[in-house]
Protein backbone atom coordinates (compact mmCIF):
# COMPACT_ATOMS: atom_id res chain seq x y z
CA UNK A 1 0.00 0.00 0.00
CA UNK A 2 1.26 3.33 -1.07
CA UNK A 3 -0.60 5.32 0.90
CA UNK A 4 1.26 7.75 2.61
CA UNK A 5 0.31 9.26 5.76
CA UNK A 6 -1.15 12.43 4.17
CA UNK A 7 -3.55 10.65 1.84
CA UNK A 8 -4.31 9.18 5.12
CA UNK A 9 -4.95 12.58 6.97
CA UNK A 10 -6.78 13.35 3.84
CA UNK A 11 -9.38 10.92 3.76
CA UNK A 12 -9.95 10.94 7.33
CA UNK A 13 -10.62 14.54 7.04
CA UNK A 14 -13.26 14.37 4.03
CA UNK A 15 -14.94 11.62 5.91
CA UNK A 16 -15.44 13.66 9.04
CA UNK A 17 -16.72 16.54 7.14
CA UNK A 18 -19.27 14.73 5.21
CA UNK A 19 -20.31 12.97 8.08
CA UNK A 20 -21.20 15.99 10.13
CA UNK A 21 -22.64 18.47 7.26
CA UNK A 22 -25.77 16.69 6.62
CA UNK A 23 -26.82 16.71 10.36
CA UNK A 24 -26.08 20.52 10.25
CA UNK A 25 -27.60 21.40 7.30
CA UNK A 26 -30.98 19.11 8.17
CA UNK A 27 -30.61 21.22 11.19
CA UNK A 28 -30.76 24.97 9.43
CA UNK A 29 -33.26 23.24 6.99
CA UNK A 30 -35.75 22.02 9.58
CA UNK A 31 -35.31 25.98 11.38
CA UNK A 32 -36.00 27.53 8.38
CA UNK A 33 -39.08 25.79 7.81
CA UNK A 34 -40.25 26.56 11.16
CA UNK A 35 -38.97 30.32 10.87
CA UNK A 36 -41.45 30.31 7.84
CA UNK A 37 -44.50 28.95 8.98
CA UNK A 38 -46.79 31.23 6.97
CA UNK A 39 -47.10 33.70 9.69
CA UNK A 40 -48.02 37.13 8.50
CA UNK A 41 -47.70 40.31 10.39
CA UNK A 42 -50.28 43.14 9.16
CA UNK A 43 -51.81 46.35 10.16
CA UNK A 44 -55.88 45.65 10.94
CA UNK A 45 -58.33 46.66 9.25
CA UNK A 46 -59.64 49.75 10.29
CA UNK A 47 -55.80 51.92 10.87
CA UNK A 48 -56.46 55.43 10.11
CA UNK A 49 -53.96 56.58 7.93
CA UNK A 50 -52.19 59.97 6.96
CA UNK A 51 -49.08 61.74 6.45
CA UNK A 52 -49.00 63.62 9.70
CA UNK A 53 -51.79 63.69 11.69
CA UNK A 54 -52.64 67.48 13.34
CA UNK A 55 -55.35 68.72 15.79
CA UNK A 56 -56.99 72.39 15.70
CA UNK A 57 -57.82 73.51 18.63
CA UNK A 58 -60.38 76.36 18.97
CA UNK A 59 -59.50 78.16 21.97
CA UNK A 60 -62.74 80.32 21.80
CA UNK A 61 -64.95 77.01 22.76
CA UNK A 62 -62.70 76.36 25.98
CA UNK A 63 -63.51 79.16 27.75
CA UNK A 64 -62.42 78.03 31.73
CA UNK A 65 -60.62 75.51 33.13
CA UNK A 66 -63.59 73.56 33.70
CA UNK A 67 -64.10 73.10 30.34
CA UNK A 68 -60.49 71.51 29.54
CA UNK A 69 -61.34 69.30 32.38
CA UNK A 70 -63.09 66.19 30.59
CA UNK A 71 -60.81 66.07 27.95
CA UNK A 72 -57.51 65.88 30.34
CA UNK A 73 -59.62 63.40 32.04
CA UNK A 74 -60.15 61.42 29.21
CA UNK A 75 -57.12 61.01 28.24
CA UNK A 76 -55.23 60.26 31.29
CA UNK A 77 -57.67 57.94 32.20
CA UNK A 78 -57.40 55.74 29.31
CA UNK A 79 -53.53 56.03 29.52
CA UNK A 80 -52.91 55.09 33.00
CA UNK A 81 -51.15 58.74 33.60
CA UNK A 82 -51.05 59.05 37.36
CA UNK A 83 -51.66 61.97 39.31
CA UNK A 84 -48.63 62.88 41.66
CA UNK A 85 -49.90 65.72 44.11
CA UNK A 86 -45.53 66.87 43.80
CA UNK A 87 -45.43 69.45 41.75
CA UNK A 88 -41.89 68.21 40.38
CA UNK A 89 -43.08 64.78 39.83
CA UNK A 90 -45.75 65.41 37.86
CA UNK A 91 -46.85 63.36 35.11
CA UNK A 92 -48.58 64.98 32.03
CA UNK A 93 -49.99 64.24 28.85
CA UNK A 94 -52.52 66.78 28.02
CA UNK A 95 -53.01 70.00 30.24
CA UNK A 96 -54.10 73.77 30.35
CA UNK A 97 -51.85 76.71 30.78
CA UNK A 98 -51.84 80.57 30.84
CA UNK A 99 -51.70 82.13 27.46
CA UNK A 100 -47.71 83.93 28.40
CA UNK A 101 -47.04 80.18 29.11
CA UNK A 102 -48.06 78.40 25.99
CA UNK A 103 -47.35 81.13 23.73
CA UNK A 104 -43.85 82.95 25.19
CA UNK A 105 -42.22 85.60 23.95
CA UNK A 106 -42.82 89.70 23.12
CA UNK A 107 -46.32 89.68 23.89
CA UNK A 108 -47.58 92.90 22.41
CA UNK A 109 -47.98 95.83 25.24
CA UNK A 110 -52.12 95.32 25.49
CA UNK A 111 -53.99 92.07 24.76
CA UNK A 112 -57.57 90.53 24.44
CA UNK A 113 -58.26 90.30 27.92
CA UNK A 114 -60.27 87.34 27.25
CA UNK A 115 -57.90 85.84 24.99
CA UNK A 116 -55.13 86.31 28.20
CA UNK A 117 -57.16 84.93 30.56
CA UNK A 118 -58.23 81.80 28.36
CA UNK A 119 -56.98 78.22 29.15
CA UNK A 120 -55.05 77.22 26.24
CA UNK A 121 -54.50 73.55 26.22
CA UNK A 122 -51.63 71.64 25.53
CA UNK A 123 -49.79 68.87 24.49
CA UNK A 124 -46.93 67.38 22.42
CA UNK A 125 -47.22 69.38 19.29
CA UNK A 126 -46.21 66.09 17.14
CA UNK A 127 -43.72 68.50 15.57
CA UNK A 128 -42.36 67.77 11.80
CA UNK A 129 -39.22 68.49 12.82
CA UNK A 130 -38.40 67.26 16.60
CA UNK A 131 -35.61 68.10 18.79
CA UNK A 132 -36.49 65.20 21.28
CA UNK A 133 -35.67 62.76 18.39
CA UNK A 134 -33.06 63.69 17.40
CA UNK A 135 -31.42 64.03 21.51
CA UNK A 136 -32.57 60.49 22.25
CA UNK A 137 -29.79 58.23 22.07
CA UNK A 138 -31.42 55.03 22.37
CA UNK A 139 -34.07 55.92 19.55
CA UNK A 140 -36.35 55.37 21.78
CA UNK A 141 -39.14 58.12 20.54
CA UNK A 142 -38.77 58.24 16.76
CA UNK A 143 -41.12 60.26 14.08
CA UNK A 144 -43.43 57.27 12.56
CA UNK A 145 -42.93 57.88 8.89
CA UNK A 146 -46.86 56.12 8.42
CA UNK A 147 -48.28 58.89 10.20
CA UNK A 148 -46.25 61.45 11.44
CA UNK A 149 -46.14 60.62 15.30
CA UNK A 150 -43.43 61.28 17.53
CA UNK A 151 -43.72 57.73 19.03
CA UNK A 152 -42.39 56.56 22.23
CA UNK A 153 -41.19 53.10 22.63
CA UNK A 154 -40.85 52.53 26.54
CA UNK A 155 -38.80 49.39 26.34
CA UNK A 156 -36.01 51.24 24.83
CA UNK A 157 -36.22 54.56 27.08
CA UNK A 158 -33.40 54.36 29.36
CA UNK A 159 -34.77 57.52 31.02
CA UNK A 160 -31.57 59.89 30.27
CA UNK A 161 -34.11 62.48 30.03
CA UNK A 162 -32.55 63.97 26.60
CA UNK A 163 -35.79 64.59 24.92
CA UNK A 164 -37.16 66.67 28.06
CA UNK A 165 -34.17 68.89 27.84
CA UNK A 166 -34.39 69.09 23.60
CA UNK A 167 -38.60 69.40 23.88
CA UNK A 168 -39.26 73.39 23.84
CA UNK A 169 -42.95 72.99 24.95
CA UNK A 170 -42.50 70.54 27.98
CA UNK A 171 -44.61 67.79 26.62
CA UNK A 172 -42.51 65.27 27.87
CA UNK A 173 -42.43 64.15 31.63
CA UNK A 174 -39.99 61.46 33.80
CA UNK A 175 -41.59 59.40 35.89
CA UNK A 176 -39.43 60.00 39.10
CA UNK A 177 -41.67 57.35 40.93
CA UNK A 178 -43.46 54.07 40.08
CA UNK A 179 -46.61 55.65 38.99
CA UNK A 180 -48.44 52.46 39.61
CA UNK A 181 -49.55 53.65 43.21
CA UNK A 182 -51.10 57.10 42.06
CA UNK A 183 -52.99 55.70 38.95
CA UNK A 184 -56.82 56.14 39.93
CA UNK A 185 -58.57 53.81 38.38
CA UNK A 186 -56.55 51.81 35.86
CA UNK A 187 -57.21 50.79 32.29
CA UNK A 188 -56.52 47.44 31.38
CA UNK A 189 -56.73 47.48 28.44
CA UNK A 190 -53.07 50.25 28.49
CA UNK A 191 -50.11 49.67 30.01
CA UNK A 192 -48.57 51.97 32.78
CA UNK A 193 -44.94 52.72 33.04
CA UNK A 194 -43.01 52.06 35.27
CA UNK A 195 -40.16 54.06 37.15
CA UNK A 196 -37.38 55.55 35.31
CA UNK A 197 -39.57 56.36 31.67
CA UNK A 198 -39.97 59.15 29.87
CA UNK A 199 -43.56 59.65 28.90
CA UNK A 200 -45.41 62.06 26.10
CA UNK A 201 -48.97 62.24 24.49
CA UNK A 202 -49.46 59.65 21.87
CA UNK A 203 -51.79 60.98 19.92
CA UNK A 204 -53.50 57.83 20.30
CA UNK A 205 -51.72 55.71 18.11
CA UNK A 206 -53.51 52.72 19.62
CA UNK A 207 -57.12 53.90 19.06
CA UNK A 208 -55.90 55.48 15.53
CA UNK A 209 -54.82 51.67 14.95
CA UNK A 210 -58.63 50.43 15.51
CA UNK A 211 -60.80 53.64 13.45
CA UNK A 212 -61.13 55.52 16.33
CA UNK A 213 -60.07 58.95 16.68
CA UNK A 214 -58.01 60.61 20.14
CA UNK A 215 -60.07 60.50 23.01
CA UNK A 216 -59.69 64.14 23.70
CA UNK A 217 -61.16 64.85 20.38
CA UNK A 218 -63.95 62.85 21.05
CA UNK A 219 -65.14 64.37 23.91
CA UNK A 220 -63.92 67.84 22.87
CA UNK A 221 -67.81 68.49 21.36
CA UNK A 222 -66.31 69.94 18.09
CA UNK A 223 -63.52 72.13 20.19
CA UNK A 224 -61.03 70.23 18.82
CA UNK A 225 -60.22 68.79 14.98
CA UNK A 226 -58.36 66.17 14.01
CA UNK A 227 -57.15 65.31 10.22
CA UNK A 228 -54.37 64.65 7.86
CA UNK A 229 -52.45 68.48 7.18
CA UNK A 230 -51.22 67.33 4.19
CA UNK A 231 -54.82 66.26 3.20
CA UNK A 232 -56.22 69.69 1.27
CA UNK A 233 -59.70 68.42 2.08
CA UNK A 234 -59.25 67.24 5.55
CA UNK A 235 -61.13 68.98 8.12
CA UNK A 236 -57.84 70.41 10.35
CA UNK A 237 -56.65 71.94 6.66
CA UNK A 238 -60.51 73.62 6.02
CA UNK A 239 -60.19 74.87 9.61
CA UNK A 240 -56.97 76.61 9.15
CA UNK A 241 -58.16 77.59 5.95
CA UNK A 242 -60.50 79.38 6.87
CA UNK A 243 -59.33 80.67 10.20
CA UNK A 244 -56.65 82.57 11.60
CA UNK A 245 -54.51 80.18 13.98
CA UNK A 246 -51.31 80.18 15.86
CA UNK A 247 -49.01 77.74 16.21
CA UNK A 248 -46.11 77.31 19.78
CA UNK A 249 -42.86 78.90 19.07
CA UNK A 250 -42.99 78.92 15.60
CA UNK A 251 -39.41 81.22 15.48
CA UNK A 252 -37.85 77.78 16.51
CA UNK A 253 -38.43 76.04 13.51
CA UNK A 254 -39.72 72.53 14.60
CA UNK A 255 -43.46 72.63 12.71
CA UNK A 256 -45.88 71.87 15.28
CA UNK A 257 -48.60 70.01 14.06
CA UNK A 258 -50.59 71.35 16.65
CA UNK A 259 -53.02 74.83 15.65
CA UNK A 260 -54.70 77.38 17.76
CA UNK A 261 -57.65 79.12 16.94
CA UNK A 262 -57.87 82.65 19.06
CA UNK B 1 6.64 16.61 53.12
CA UNK B 2 5.64 17.63 56.60
CA UNK B 3 2.38 19.14 55.48
CA UNK B 4 1.46 16.94 53.85
CA UNK B 5 -1.95 15.77 56.63
CA UNK B 6 -2.93 19.26 56.60
CA UNK B 7 -2.64 19.70 52.59
CA UNK B 8 -4.52 16.81 52.37
CA UNK B 9 -7.52 18.13 54.83
CA UNK B 10 -7.26 21.13 53.41
CA UNK B 11 -8.46 19.82 50.02
CA UNK B 12 -11.16 17.77 51.68
CA UNK B 13 -12.46 21.07 53.47
CA UNK B 14 -12.25 23.16 50.18
CA UNK B 15 -13.64 20.27 48.13
CA UNK B 16 -16.70 19.46 50.62
CA UNK B 17 -17.37 23.60 50.66
CA UNK B 18 -17.16 24.09 46.54
CA UNK B 19 -19.16 20.71 46.50
CA UNK B 20 -21.87 21.79 48.83
CA UNK B 21 -25.06 22.27 46.60
CA UNK B 22 -24.15 18.99 45.08
CA UNK B 23 -24.10 16.83 48.24
CA UNK B 24 -26.68 19.05 50.38
CA UNK B 25 -29.38 18.44 47.60
CA UNK B 26 -28.49 14.85 46.63
CA UNK B 27 -31.68 13.43 45.82
CA UNK B 28 -33.93 16.20 46.31
CA UNK B 29 -34.38 17.83 42.85
CA UNK B 30 -36.99 20.00 42.42
CA UNK B 31 -40.16 18.62 40.83
CA UNK B 32 -40.99 20.34 37.27
CA UNK B 33 -43.31 22.81 37.50
CA UNK B 34 -46.90 22.24 36.47
CA UNK B 35 -48.42 24.91 34.61
CA UNK B 36 -51.98 24.98 34.81
CA UNK B 37 -54.28 26.00 32.18
CA UNK B 38 -57.59 28.20 32.74
CA UNK B 39 -60.79 27.01 31.33
CA UNK B 40 -60.72 29.44 28.40
CA UNK B 41 -57.24 28.24 27.46
CA UNK B 42 -58.31 24.41 27.62
CA UNK B 43 -61.81 25.18 25.60
CA UNK B 44 -59.40 27.15 23.09
CA UNK B 45 -57.28 24.25 22.57
CA UNK B 46 -54.67 25.84 20.46
CA UNK B 47 -52.37 28.76 21.34
CA UNK B 48 -51.28 31.28 18.69
CA UNK B 49 -49.05 28.45 17.39
CA UNK B 50 -48.39 24.64 18.68
CA UNK B 51 -48.07 23.88 22.74
CA UNK B 52 -44.18 22.61 21.68
CA UNK B 53 -43.57 26.19 19.22
CA UNK B 54 -45.09 28.24 22.51
CA UNK B 55 -43.16 26.34 24.90
CA UNK B 56 -39.61 26.73 23.87
CA UNK B 57 -40.42 29.72 21.73
CA UNK B 58 -42.74 32.27 23.18
CA UNK B 59 -39.78 34.41 24.07
CA UNK B 60 -39.07 34.85 20.84
CA UNK B 61 -42.44 35.51 19.74
CA UNK B 62 -43.46 37.94 21.81
CA UNK B 63 -40.05 39.97 21.42
CA UNK B 64 -41.20 39.83 17.61
CA UNK B 65 -44.67 40.67 18.73
CA UNK B 66 -43.56 44.09 20.57
CA UNK B 67 -40.91 45.31 17.65
CA UNK B 68 -44.06 45.01 15.27
CA UNK B 69 -46.89 46.58 17.15
CA UNK B 70 -44.49 49.65 18.91
CA UNK B 71 -42.00 50.09 16.44
CA UNK B 72 -43.25 49.05 12.64
CA UNK B 73 -46.81 49.76 13.80
CA UNK B 74 -48.46 46.35 12.87
CA UNK B 75 -50.67 44.78 15.60
CA UNK B 76 -52.25 41.78 13.65
CA UNK B 77 -50.49 38.20 13.78
CA UNK B 78 -51.65 35.62 11.46
CA UNK B 79 -50.58 32.64 12.45
CA UNK B 80 -50.24 29.56 10.02
CA UNK B 81 -53.84 28.17 10.09
CA UNK B 82 -54.97 31.63 9.09
CA UNK B 83 -56.40 32.54 12.59
CA UNK B 84 -56.20 36.31 13.19
CA UNK B 85 -54.78 37.87 17.15
CA UNK B 86 -54.02 41.23 18.31
CA UNK B 87 -50.49 41.17 19.00
CA UNK B 88 -51.23 41.99 22.77
CA UNK B 89 -49.20 40.75 26.13
CA UNK B 90 -52.39 41.97 28.20
CA UNK B 91 -54.98 41.49 26.19
CA UNK B 92 -54.00 38.64 23.69
CA UNK B 93 -52.59 36.58 25.81
CA UNK B 94 -53.31 37.02 29.42
CA UNK B 95 -57.11 36.74 27.94
CA UNK B 96 -56.87 32.63 27.98
CA UNK B 97 -53.82 32.73 30.40
CA UNK B 98 -54.93 35.08 33.13
CA UNK B 99 -53.59 33.13 35.88
CA UNK B 100 -50.52 34.35 35.67
CA UNK B 101 -49.07 32.97 38.81
CA UNK B 102 -49.73 29.23 37.60
CA UNK B 103 -49.09 29.64 34.04
CA UNK B 104 -46.26 32.37 34.00
CA UNK B 105 -44.76 32.44 37.13
CA UNK B 106 -44.34 28.56 38.23
CA UNK B 107 -42.02 27.70 35.11
CA UNK B 108 -40.12 31.50 35.33
CA UNK B 109 -39.27 30.49 38.90
CA UNK B 110 -38.05 27.00 38.13
CA UNK B 111 -36.00 28.27 35.36
CA UNK B 112 -35.10 31.21 37.80
CA UNK B 113 -35.91 34.12 34.69
CA UNK B 114 -36.84 37.37 35.94
CA UNK B 115 -38.72 38.78 32.87
CA UNK B 116 -39.89 42.14 33.64
CA UNK B 117 -43.02 42.47 31.34
CA UNK B 118 -45.10 43.28 34.19
CA UNK B 119 -43.53 46.60 35.65
CA UNK B 120 -45.64 48.14 32.38
CA UNK B 121 -48.20 45.54 31.50
CA UNK B 122 -51.26 44.71 33.73
CA UNK B 123 -51.43 41.33 34.84
CA UNK B 124 -55.14 40.74 35.54
CA UNK B 125 -56.60 42.10 32.50
CA UNK B 126 -59.83 41.03 34.10
CA UNK B 127 -59.79 41.35 37.75
CA UNK B 128 -61.53 44.61 39.00
CA UNK B 129 -58.83 46.90 40.99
Amino acid sequence: MDSSRRRVLQLLGISALAATTKPVLNAFAKEQQASGAEVIIKEGDKVLKARQWAMVIDTRKLESEADLEPLIEACHKIHNVPELQNKNHEIKWIWGTHFHNAFPGKAAQFLSEEVEHRPFLVLCNHCENPPCVRACPTKATWKRETDGIVFMDFHRCIGCRFCMAACPFGARSFNYRDPRPFIRETNKQFPTRMKGVVEKCNFCAERLAVGQIPACVEVSNGALAFGDLYDPKSEVRELIKTHFTIRRKQTLGTEPSVYYIV
Amino acid sequence: MKSKALIVTGVVIFLLIVLFPFWYMRGKAAPLPEVELTPKAKAAQKCVRSTEYMRAEHMQLLDVWRDSVVRESKRIYVNPEGKEFNMSLSNTCLDCHSNKAEFCDRCHDYASVRPYCWSCHIENPKEKT
